[in-house]
């Protein structure tokens, strides 16, 4: 890496240059890799190591290769989710939540974002695929089909200039190939019944224009429905939506997934929402896992100082407090972080340990795991 | 300045847009985004408008600023002020003891201008400070809002978002105001970040005896940093009491509905939650009677035939509902 000036973000233009040709030599090697057509499937065949999950995530790494140097979006991140469950996954803006729902999907951007390490374990039922060592055209045939999402925006997610049908009838089509075109629409509409929107039919025939928010959502929702994938991911369904509309959408995904046995991967920065949906979760920070556990575990129990700020740092409902406690300073440059904990800058709590290498995971309890030098000293 | 104990009080204010159509923009119809809203600000004390959105919320913040010409009411400043009756250069005097902090801290800082100057424009443009002291003032300014002094001549698009947010309350607070609207100052920041702005707000109505009215769709951030609140569905005020009297005992069914709605961070915790079904009426138009009655759980006949009446519960609890009002026919059905 380059010598660190005064100015930790400054780089000259010089710099600059070196580091973007070196960045294109990486991604282009990377992207050739994933361009290429009639892979065999034994390449990116494994084995899940629980065949109870549906996704294992294993020590995987996205980096974005930008011109002002390697951001490491998701640097480390181990978890799983277990098959019929609700897994969220919480942390601030930028610490690389989203970036991992999209490395399952392969919808990082490339040529600059790459996963560059670790596996992505997708078990289809009588086998598992590594989502990290599949080319493109393998994985067109698992997303939304095996793995569907549900993003954060309803405006933006549909096409203003194609009705609601078209775009249902894409999904469920181009994953059954040998559907009649009635029977196509028949799957839609009932989609969309399935979602509690009364007159499918009618809305089938509608522009998404013509839906309120909420409604755009439903429909969304409906789309990530319609192949009956294994597991969903949902990335801030209810940010953009009001209160009331919120419950309604959380108690649909609460009741649909009963429904079809699929499970969840929740994305959000709203603790509320995560506490009344997950059965796990996944504090995030900066790129890495800082706390995993049982929801009980975690919110009742809470062990990283990031986690502890992050709950007392929101006001609750009926509990007053003076003054609410802030955590200091904001979330760190994520250009060429160093290998320590990155919370240390901001952390009320640090030990002399603090400063050297980044903490190992030490666990609390078999399913509640923090990455804290506090905690390792306890264990063994 | 007189004393008042009310900084601001609303009486009947109405707010209608002109919907348009045609070649000539004829005016085909009005979109009743307030309607009839009372409510007052006593000095010092924070008052939390909560409703989903297209409620209107926004539109009472610019009324009452004037930033949007109201159709009907009356807005009285400091218990004497009525602001219909300024004009030019009288309006213009009057209008740093009023301030308003914006949403979105990316899109309400000129990115032209460095720092020092937004904060200090607005200040020289009334001469409320002399030209020598001028500097020695922002800095002050800042400060008190957790800035640096050397980040004056800094443009916004250095700042990250909380420290945006910042810029926009030390631009309020510059022109030393009496009463801030504050239109939702954290909905786009992050859960750590929107601490230690709801924290700085509270510290500097403390310091400069600020009267708030803050606008949020966050009913925890409200019950947090209120003193009373007011409850907006559809361009009416449904509910309005102290802090401590609406939550622990919401009266109108919207309310007890919006309360219930709220994910509370503790998974032991079973709401027992009042789901309301489909969304928002559109204001153009709304339902007739009681706006509510087409989602509500309690609806009966008279709620859809004429519109309810605000009672007061006592304390100052006003709630505009069928059911609390003995003369209503709500009881007999």
């Amino acid at each position: 890496m380059f010598k660190k000036k005064t100015d930790a973000n400054y780089i000259s233009a010089r710099e600059s240059r070196k580091i973007s040709r070196e960045n294109v030599k990486i991604t282009r090697e990377l992207d050739k890799r994933l361009s290429r057509k009639r892979v065999p499937e034994s390449e990116y065949l494994t084995q899940m190591a629980n065949p109870e999950n549906v996704v294992e995530f294993d020590n995987l790494h996205t980096y974005f290769f930008t011109d002002v140097g390697t951001v490491k979006a998701v640097d480390g991140v181990t978890f799983e989710v277990p098959k019929g469950k609700t897994v969220g996954i919480v942390g601030e803006s930028g610490c690389g939540k989203s970036v991992t729902s999209l490395s399952l999907m392969q919808l990082v951007q490339r040529p600059n974002g790459q996963i560059v390490e670790g596996s992505i374990r997708l078990n289809l039922g009588n086998k598992a695929y590594d989502v990290a060592k599949m080319p493109i055209d393998a994985m067109r045939q698992v997303r939304g089909n095996v793995v569907s999402m549900i993003f954060q925006e309803p405006m933006t997610s549909l096409n203003p200039v194609f009705r609601i049908g078209f775009q249902l009838d894409e999904v469920i089509s181009l994953h059954n190939p040998q559907m009649s075109k009635e029977d196509v629409k028949r799957r839609s509409i009932e989609a969309i019944q399935m979602v509690g929107i009364p007159d499918a039919e009618g809305i089938y025939n509608r522009y998404p224009h013509e839906l309120s928010g909420g409604m755009r959502q439903r429909i969304v929702i409906a789309m990530a429905l319609a192949c009956n994938p294994g597991l969903i991911i949902a990335d801030e369904p209810t940010t953009a939506l009001d209160v009331t509309i919120q419950a309604q959408i959380l108690e649909l995904l609460r009741k649909l997934k009963s429904e079809i046995n699929a499970s969840i991967m929740l994305i959000t920065h709203d603790l509320g929402v995560i506490a009344e949906m997950a059965d796990y979760v996944v504090v995030m920070y900066a790129g890495r896992v800082v706390e995993k556990g049982l929801a009980n575990e975690v919110f009742l129990d809470p062990r990283h100082p990031y986690t502890i700020g992050l709950m007392e740092s929101k006001p609750v409902i009926n509990k007053a407090v003076d003054r609410l406690y802030s955590i200091p300073g904001s979330v760190p440059n994520p250009v060429n972080m160093p290998d320590y904990c990155y919370f240390s800058d901001r952390c009320e709590k640090c030990v002399e340990r603090c400063a050297g290498k980044y903490p190992p995971e030490a666990h609390v309890s078999d399913t509640h795991i923090v990455s804290c030098w506090r905690y390792y000293n306890e264990k063994r | 300045m007189a004393a008042a104990t009310n900084v601001v009080e609303v009486r009947d204010l109405c707010k209608y847009f002109p919907i348009k159509a045609g070649l000539f923009g004829r005016v085909v119809g009005q979109v009743h985004a307030v309607e009839n809203v009372s409510f007052s600000i006593k000095r010092g004390t924070t008052m939390g408008l909560v409703g989903e959105s297209g409620c209107g919320k926004t539109t009472i913040g610019k009324t009452l600023l004037n930033l949007t010409p109201k159709t009907s009411g009356e807005v009285i400043f400091n218990g004497d002020t009525h602001l219909d009756a300024l004009k030019g250069k009288a309006l213009r005097e009057f209008r740093p003891k009023m301030q308003i902090i914006f949403q979105d801290p990316y899109s309400s800082l000129s990115p032209r201008l460095p720092v020092g100057e937004i904060i200090g424009e607005a200040v020289r443009e009334h001469h409320l400070v002399p030209e020598a002291e001028f500097d020695a003032y922002i800095s002050r300014v800042m400060k008190s809002c957790g800035l640096h002094d050397y980040q004056k001549d800094r443009y916004p698009h250095e700042f990250s978002g909380g420290q945006r947010q910042r810029i926009c309350i030390a631009r309020a607070i510059a022109l030393n105001p009496d009463f801030i609207v504050c239109d939702e100052p954290v909905s786009a920041l992050d859960v750590s970040i929107q601490a230690q702005i709801i924290n700085l707000l509270e510290d500097l109505q403390k310091e400069y005896n600020l009267t708030y009215l803050f606008i949020s769709h966050d009913l925890s951030v409200v019950q947090h940093i209120s003193d009373t609140v007011g409850v907006m569905y559809l361009g009416n005020m449904v509910e309005f009491a102290d802090k401590t009297e609406i939550f622990a005992n919401p009266l109108h069914p919207y309310t007890q509905a919006l309360f219930s709605a709220i994910p509370v961070p503790d998974p032991t915790v079973k709401m027992n939650r009042i789901i309301l079904e489909g969304s928002i009426p559109s204001p153009a138009n709304p339902p007739s009677g009681c706006k509510f009655h087409t989602r509500c759980r309690l609806c009966r006949e008279v709620c859809a035939q004429k519109a309810p009446k605000t009672m007061d519960m006592g304390n100052g609890h006003r709630v505009t509902c069928h059911m609390y009002d003995p003369e209503s026919g709500y009881g007999k059905a």
